[in-house]
């Protein structure tokens, strides 16, 4: 083989390989899929979704999980997302640059690496025992939110880097505040990658497991926590209630970890039913997150 | 009688612990248009930018010496900068309307000012583009978002921007660098209507551009003020041999 | 009138900017509380136990009669379980990052990044579902004296859970090498392999050793895979196919039984957290400089 042919095979030899590699990730997660389905699909009927758990696996039900799993989400979002976009806005358009700014950044980035396991021990030392919020929804709510809020701050940040500073100068120039050019045109501009991250952090968060276990979900729950609105006999026939913030819960993903972990056979076409369920709604979310942001990309640029 | 509006007082400027400019003193006349010339890197940028504090933004930033406007000290404690740029407009370089309608460009600054009312509102978007002579082109589409324009008209939209809010004093940072000879021709005969409302600072890179549209020159050079004069006379008769270089094209 | 309006004006300015700072004060607090509720317990823990025989006792039996408290055996099944995770997402992602930053097209790479994205995304209770009950009947068959619970389908299935990260983190460092070096080396006549691994690879190396370690900080700190198909029982061994334990798993294996508020045995998993902790907090700040350090040399 003369040079030429040489380093043309290795050049198409390094491509297979690259091609292997990256399918090879992507094979395992059509073969997890299709296994899921294959186990769970027959457990997939209304009333899995209606029914609550059981000691008899054809009998139990994920609906103490999904009305959990809604109400941590809930919690979370409120939570994580006023404070994350804030924390990003003052880091990327207020903050001096200095050390203690830099010490923030450095501590954020941190966060952003710390096994989600520690959160749970951060919530079971601080939300559980030391504001005795009990093995409650606000308690699991308050951990989710602390874990995701790295991820929400880094995204509000990019979203707001990726603006040019051309159109901060023009706003200012016109005589406008700080306050004024970041709600009137940054914020603006950055929504849909803010956005972005901001499902990609519930899709995580609606993912979790250990934390919830560290700060005491049950595995095996009844009931549902208090609905939040209550209809009334009487005007103005409906009402509001928060009791169901310090109910127990459980979650889809401790509810999975639990069929999981029994021997029953039966249990484990729960748990692949569940993860059916769970694995669904991951991907519409970051299916959303994904078609948001090449939505963004395409929009005329500046 | 005309006074001088605007003066810098032995005007330093660094970012960081590069100085860029080295005490510049200068003075302008309400109502005239000054050019400022000068090759790449001499500080014209530096030195409007910071007539409206807009470079007080940027970290390391940092400045000596006096800008008075209106006869007070633009740095006083008693000056809110955000008044200063409402008197100050300006131009950029690039154009850089807002992603919105060409009527929100323009509403902007009387809704950050809490303006409200839609009858001024409209009188003034209508007033603003029809001075840049961009009304006819645009009047059926002034909710079409204003990055769809053409660079000159985005420019020229930008201009109507700043004239909307009515300032008293218009700097414009090379306005012509990035659009097509037929919007800049257009952007210089605004220039010479615009002159007998409003005072105005260009920096341009273009010595033609500033033999036509401007009364008074002055001339930068590595952070130093060179010379100043009437423009007619710093083209015909520059009085240091480093301005006549440069006017003759032999560097910058 | 006017100065009052102001007034107001420059008040809320300054509000906001107050109340933002507060949001991204959160983080500090969230870091001291983290500290603060560790070490809190773990002190009371190391007053009963000794830290040197937390650190030297090679036995992990907080729950038996027979108590013993070292760390170790944890340690080593999580080492165990991080090092086969990281020997599969090495190679595989860093071939798939030269693949996707210096040979694949636009389209090809706007395509698998977002599939990438997903494989990422799956939470990690599926993870251990799919080890426990895919890839350990797998393995069986090859290997017939495998344990149902085991470090090594729990290590290869974490190991393809963090590809994409070590993926997409060298592709980064790989494509902010500047063009003028691609350039370069072409115009010296090197070949595209040659160019990638010889020029573009070493120029990225320190952005990619950055992603190598944030890699191994998630393996290690990577929970529900682990606590599901490696078992539960702390073991000092590097064998891949007996049950053991990482600190992780035994920390929800504590909080899913009764062990009673204020106990020796509920303070163990805070004991285990700081460990943890500090273990993943050197690498992610070493990983974080390392980053700083390669993102100042190409900007």
């Amino acid at each position: 083989m003369n040079r030429k042919a040489l380093n043309n095979f290795w050049d198409k030899l390094f491509k297979l390989l690259g091609i292997t590699s990256i399918s090879f990730g992507l094979l395992v997660l059509l073969a997890l899929i299709i296994d899921v389905i294959i186990d769970g699909y027959p457990r997939i009927t209304l009333n899995f979704f209606k029914s609550f758990p059981s000691r008899k696996p054809e009998m139990a039900g994920i609906l103490s999980a999904w009305v959990g799993t809604i109400w941590i989400m809930v919690i979370t979002a409120l939570i994580s997302i006023p404070i994350g976009i804030g924390a990003g806005i003052y880091l990327e358009e207020y903050a001096p640059k200095n050390k203690f700014t830099n010490f923030i950044e450095i501590n954020i980035a941190n966060l952003a690496g710390v096994p989600s396991v520690i959160y749970g021990l951060l919530g079971l030392g601080f939300f559980v025992r030391y504001m005795n919020l009990d093995r409650s929804v606000l308690a699991g709510g308050l951990t989710l939110a602390l874990l995701v809020l790295p991820v929400i701050i880094l995204s509000t940040r990019e979203a707001l880097r990726a603006i040019p500073s051309s159109i901060r100068e023009a706003s200012y120039a016109l005589g406008a505040t700080k306050w004024q050019t970041i709600r009137n045109q940054l914020l603006p501009a950055a929504i849909g990658n803010i956005l972005t991250g901001i499902i990609l952090a519930m899709s995580r968060a609606m993912g979790e497991t250990a934390p919830l276990i560290t700060v005491g979900a049950l595995t095996y729950i009844a009931f549902l926590p208090q609905n939040p609105v209550i209809i009334k006999d009487s005007f103005p026939f409906m009402g509001i209630s928060f009791q169901g913030l310090f109910d127990p819960f459980t979650v889809l993903p401790i509810q999975i970890y639990n069929w999981v972990s029994r021997p029953q056979k039966g249990f484990i076409t729960d748990a692949a039913a569940g993860i059916m369920v769970l694995l669904i709604l991951t991907l519409i979310m970051n299916s959303i997150a994904i078609f948001l942001r090449y939505q963004n990309q395409k929009r005329v640029r500046w | 009688m005309a006074k001088n509006i605007l003066e810098t007082q032995d005007l330093k400027a660094y970012f960081g612990n590069k100085q860029i400019l080295k005490g510049i003193n200068l003075a302008f006349l309400s109502n005239t248009v000054t050019a400022i010339i000068g090759p790449s890197g001499c500080g014209k940028s530096t030195f409007i930018r910071s007539i409206n504090r807009i470079n007080d933004l940027i970290p390391n930033f940092r400045i000596e010496g006096n800008i008075i406007f209106n006869d007070q000290d633009i740095h006083d404690k008693n000056v809110d900068e955000v008044d200063l740029r409402r008197k100050v407009g300006m131009v950029f370089q690039r154009p850089n309307p807002f992603p919105k309608s060409i009527y929100d460009n323009i509403a902007y600054g009387f809704n950050i000012y809490g303006i409200k009312d839609k009858y001024t509102i409209d009188a003034a978007v209508e007033n603003s583009l029809k001075k840049v002579a961009l009304w006819e082109e645009v009047k059926n589409n002034l909710s079409q978002n204003a990055l769809t324009l053409s660079g000159g008209q985005q420019q020229r939209l930008c201009f109507a921007r700043a004239l909307a809010i009515e300032p008293e004093v218009l700097l414009l940072d090379e306005p012509c660098s990035a659009i097509d000879p037929i919007s800049t021709a257009k952007i210089e005969e605004l220039i010479h209507q615009l002159k007998k409302n409003y005072t105005i600072i260009i920096v341009t890179h273009n010595m033609q551009q500033a033999a036509r549209v401007s009364d008074y020159t002055a001339f930068f050079l590595l952070g130093e003020l060179i010379e100043f004069g009437k423009t007619d006379g710093i083209f015909t008769a520059p009085k240091d041999k480093r301005t006549e270089a440069y006017i003759t094209g032999r560097f910058g | 009138m006017l100065g009052r309006k102001k007034f107001i004006l420059g008040l809320k300015e300054k509000l906001i900017e107050k109340l933002l700072f507060l949001c991204s004060f959160l983080s500090v607090l969230t870091t001291f509380g983290i500290i603060f509720i560790l070490s809190a317990e773990s002190i009371e823990f190391f007053k009963e136990v000794p830290v040197l025989s937390f650190l030297t006792d090679t036995q992990w039996t907080p729950l038996f009669v027979n108590k013993h408290f070292g760390i170790l055996p944890l340690l080593c099944g999580t080492i165990l379980t991080t090092f086969i995770a990281i020997s599969v997402a090495l190679p595989i992602g860093l071939i798939s990052a030269v693949y996707l930053s210096e040979y694949a097209s636009d389209k090809t790479r706007n395509i698998i990044k977002p599939l990438m994205e997903i494989l990422a995304a799956v939470p990690t209770v599926v993870y251990g579902y799919f080890a426990l009950l895919f890839i350990t009947p797998l393995l069986k068959k090859i290997i017939p004296s495998i344990s149902g619970f085991n470090a090594l389908s729990s290590g290869l299935v974490m190991g393809i859970m963090i590809i994409p990260l070590v993926a997409s983190l060298s592709e980064d460092a790989l494509r902010s090498v500047p063009n003028g070096l691609r350039e370069g080396a072409y115009a010296l006549g090197s070949t595209r392999l040659q160019l990638s691994f010889k020029v573009i690879f070493p120029a990225a190396l320190s952005g990619i050793i950055a992603a190598l370690i944030l890699a191994i900080s998630r393996a290690i700190g990577e929970t529900m895979i682990v606590a599901i198909a490696a078992g539960q029982q702390p073991r000092l061994t590097l064998n891949p196919l007996v049950p053991i334990e990482t600190i992780t798993a035994y920390i929800v294996q504590v909080s899913l039984g009764d062990t009673p508020h204020g106990t020796l045995e509920y303070r163990t998993i805070f004991a285990c957290g700081m460990t943890l902790f500090l273990l993943t907090l050197c690498l992610n700040i070493i990983s974080f400089k390392l980053k700083k350090k390669f993102q100042e040399i190409y900007e």
